[in-house]
């Protein structure tokens, strides 16, 4: 077979390649909810000369094609510096100068513990049929036990405080289990530093970037299959590797399952 | 050994540091109550209202729920108002408010306390090191309402019980307990009762943690040893406090009965109500730790039911989570941003269209009358006129009053339709209308508009033989409303 590449597509493909780029950008659109864009969804997976021109033209915005399938749709990361990156400090705009280092962690920290949460098993990330339930209750609940598991660990020793005059060097843990769940505002809301607040701007931007859907009246969200695709192809990935990086984890294959409880 | 040398490891000085600085926010209290400009705070005392306040949250800790802010407010005004009588009620709110958000520490992001306090590390270095504190905590209960919570360090703060173990210090206050009441010291023997409760308080808080975290994930909790450890040593716990406090209750409804002086008397009382609400929440504590086990099976069942891997996957919380929160908060800045940056998706960036933008600068402001839009003209159109008229209405009225003479006895429709016609060709329409009409009368409306009677129509299934209406001939009468 001839390199795909060298072939010459005609025009009319290419349009059709690009919508469903343009399908793919819309975090709501669903093939199944779109004729149209199921069956683009479905050449792709049986027109490898098509799968390649899309593929390409995502590559030349900047874009990488993570999986393409009758039930996700067609699911994109931007690739760094890309124009559709989605940046921290847009994020987590409003926070404190003076510990802004510490807030940016809480949120991406957030973030990584409503994938946890949501997918608490190795097995349920690599179930394609598999649908998560998150919700904030559950999500600052764990974490905080998570960092009160740490903290019984350390408790009695010198390690038990941390060193006063070098924030930075404080794990995140104490930073997570120091800041107030929940705090009364005049509004009745809760507060947004607190860190309640952080994990329930997460939920409601994953859900506006329709990895998450609403259910239910008591802020619970279901999983859809774009998030989990999301999660396994790229996130969990390139943390993993960013972890090994730093020789937090032993350097094993990410199937080892041994129970990595830290450093 | 050299003395005046602080030596590594000395764990007794920095152990006392801390739980002097859990009682440094209450003495802040009474250092800044001067510069408060809304009170007169000398006559307040607030470092005992703040001590109140961590008392009456403590005591309305239970396993769901802690107290809300207004309830503990209101809770402290009495005690609040025998510092200062004669200041009105709205001050003594204010104080007890701002007592408690004081305890809090509410201006602050982190809502809670630090102080410095230094140790020696291995090799002989100063190392200065931050200790956190709360006193009290506000959490989120299931109904979204904002509760609050004491905190192990003020429930230590407040039994006064700084350094010691939960075990001996339960022994000791046993004792107490039993020498006070045989000397005849009830103040102190309530508390005493109240010390051993707030054990039990920290029980059933610790287990209420273990089974939230079972229920979040089976494996996070050591249900192999630390849980029946925990178990074990709560029901020892209750075992041993209700024996005594049974005992005790005996003995102190003895010497309530007994005591010839009234103060000495109340004080029994008040103690045996104490001592009732502590074998009640030992109860409860009892109730949830014989649910524990059950609790723990049902989510292992629920939670290791699973199929087999389809392929190799990350266990995000064991793998990437935990491992990110034992970084340092510097550290962990890329990998949380990687995490985040991936898996959020991708933003598609919004570019306003030229065109429309040079359109919109270009075009002309608009004028605005200063008096606004003016105010339409509303068109009126007549009211269709009364098919009957005011003399008609009369006329019927005068029609069924005469027609009903008394109440308790009733007409026939048929009847009162050839009376009217007999007067006016018009006026059958409008009786059969009110007579309709009341079918439905509403009692309740006639007694709350203070009518004396009402008309009331009821069929009794014979037929209206009539020939311009049909239907029912209704029987007609008036009702007295009581």
């Amino acid at each position: 077979m001839s390199y795909p590449g060298t072939r010459s597509v005609p025009a009319v493909d290419v349009e059709s390649a690009a919508r469903l780029v343009a399908h793919g950008m819309r975090p709501k659109a669903l093939p199944a909810r779109d004729p149209a864009y199921a069956d683009l969804v479905r050449r792709y997976r049986e027109d490898d000369v098509f799968a390649d021109t899309v593929q390409r033209i995502a590559s030349g915005l900047g874009l990488v094609v993570l999986a393409v399938g009758p039930a996700s749709g067609l699911v994109l990361a931007a690739v760094e510096d890309s124009a559709f990156e989605i940046r921290m400090d847009e994020y987590a705009r409003r926070t404190v100068l003076a510990n802004r280092q510490a807030d940016k962690v809480m949120h991406g920290l957030a973030h990584l513990a409503v994938a946890a949460l949501a997918f608490p098993r190795a097995d349920d990330l690599a179930d394609d049929t598999y649908v998560g339930r998150v919700s904030v209750d559950q999500v600052d609940g764990a974490v905080r036990e998570a960092c009160r598991t740490l903290s019984e660990r350390v408790a009695g020793t010198a390690e038990a405080d941390p060193v006063s005059d070098a924030p930075q060097l404080e794990e995140v843990w104490r930073a997570w289990l120091r800041r107030p769940e929940a705090t009364a505002t005049k509004d009745g809301r809760a507060g947004e530093a607190t860190t309640r607040g952080i994990v329930g701007k997460a939920l409601r931007f994953l859900a506006d970037q329709g990895f998450l859907v609403p259910v239910g009246p008591d802020g619970v969200y279901r999983t859809t299959p774009r998030y989990q695709v999301q999660v396994r192809e790229l996130a969990a990935q390139r943390t993993f590797d960013e972890l090994l990086a730093l020789g937090v984890l032993p350097a094993a294959g990410p199937d080892s399952l041994a129970g990595v409880a830290g450093v | 050994m050299q003395t005046g040398v602080p030596r590594a490891g000395d764990e007794g000085l920095a152990r006392r540091l801390k739980a002097l600085a859990c009682t440094a926010p209450l003495h802040d209290l009474d250092a800044r109550k001067t510069r408060l400009d809304w009170v007169d705070a000398e006559r307040y005392q607030m470092a005992e209202i703040g001590l109140q306040a961590i008392d009456e949250v403590t005591l309305a800790m239970d396993f769901d729920h802690g107290a809300a802010q207004p309830e503990v407010v209101r809770r402290l005004l009495p005690f609040i108002g025998t510092q200062a009588p004669d200041a009105p009620a709205g001050e003594h709110e204010r104080v007890g408010r701002w007592v408690i958000e004081n305890l809090i520490n509410v201006g602050s992001l982190d809502r809670g306390f630090a102080v410095e306090y230094g140790s020696l590390a291995a090799d002989g270095r100063y190392v200065r090191r931050r200790f956190d504190f709360k006193l009290l905590v506000e959490l989120a209960g299931p109904d979204g309402e904002v509760y609050l919570r004491t905190s192990d360090e003020a429930i230590n703060v407040l039994v006064g019980a700084l350094d010691t173990d939960v075990e001996s210090a339960q022994v000791a206050a046993e004792v107490q307990l039993e020498n006070l009441i045989s000397r005849g010291l009830l103040g102190d023997a309530r508390l005493a009762a109240e010390q051993a409760r707030y054990r039990t308080v920290q029980y059933a808080e610790a287990l209420r943690q273990k089974l939230d975290a079972t229920r979040r994930d089976v494996r996070s909790v050591d249900w192999l040893a630390a849980v029946p450890a925990l178990l074990d040593e709560a029901l020892t716990h209750i075992e041993g406090r209700y024996r005594a406090e049974t005992a005790i209750l005996d003995h102190i409804a003895t010497a309530r009965d007994e005591a010839t002086e009234p103060s000495r008397r109340r004080q029994a009382a008040e103690l045996v109500g104490v001592v009732r609400d502590c074998i009640q929440r030992h109860t409860q504590l009892q109730t949830r730790l014989q649910e524990a086990g059950a609790v723990f099976r049902a989510e292992q069942d629920r939670q290791q039911f699973a199929g087999r891997p389809r392929r190799a996957a990350i266990d995000v919380f064991g793998q990437l989570l935990r491992p990110c929160l034992t970084l340092h908060v510097a550290t962990a800045v890329e990998p949380t941003a990687a995490f985040f940056r991936a898996g959020t998706g991708v933003r598609v960036p919004s570019v306003p269209s030229l065109g429309g933008l040079v359109e919109t600068l270009l075009a002309p402001p608009s004028d605005r009358d200063p008096l606004g839009e003016p105010v339409p003209v509303p068109e009126l159109a007549p009211a269709a006129p009364d098919p009957f008229g005011a003399d008609r209405w009369g006329r019927v009225d005068a029609a069924l009053n005469t027609a009903l003479p008394a109440a308790g006895r009733a007409v026939r429709l048929s009847a009162l339709l050839a009376e009217a016609r007999a007067a006016d060709p018009d006026l059958p329409r409008l009786v059969a209308l009110r007579v309709l009409h009341a079918v439905g009368s509403a009692v309740t409306t006639a007694r709350t508009q203070g009518d004396a009677e009402l008309l009331l129509a009821v069929d009794d299934g014979t037929v209206l033989r009539d020939a311009e209406y049909g239907g029912a001939d209704l029987l007609v009468g008036t009702a007295e409303v009581l």
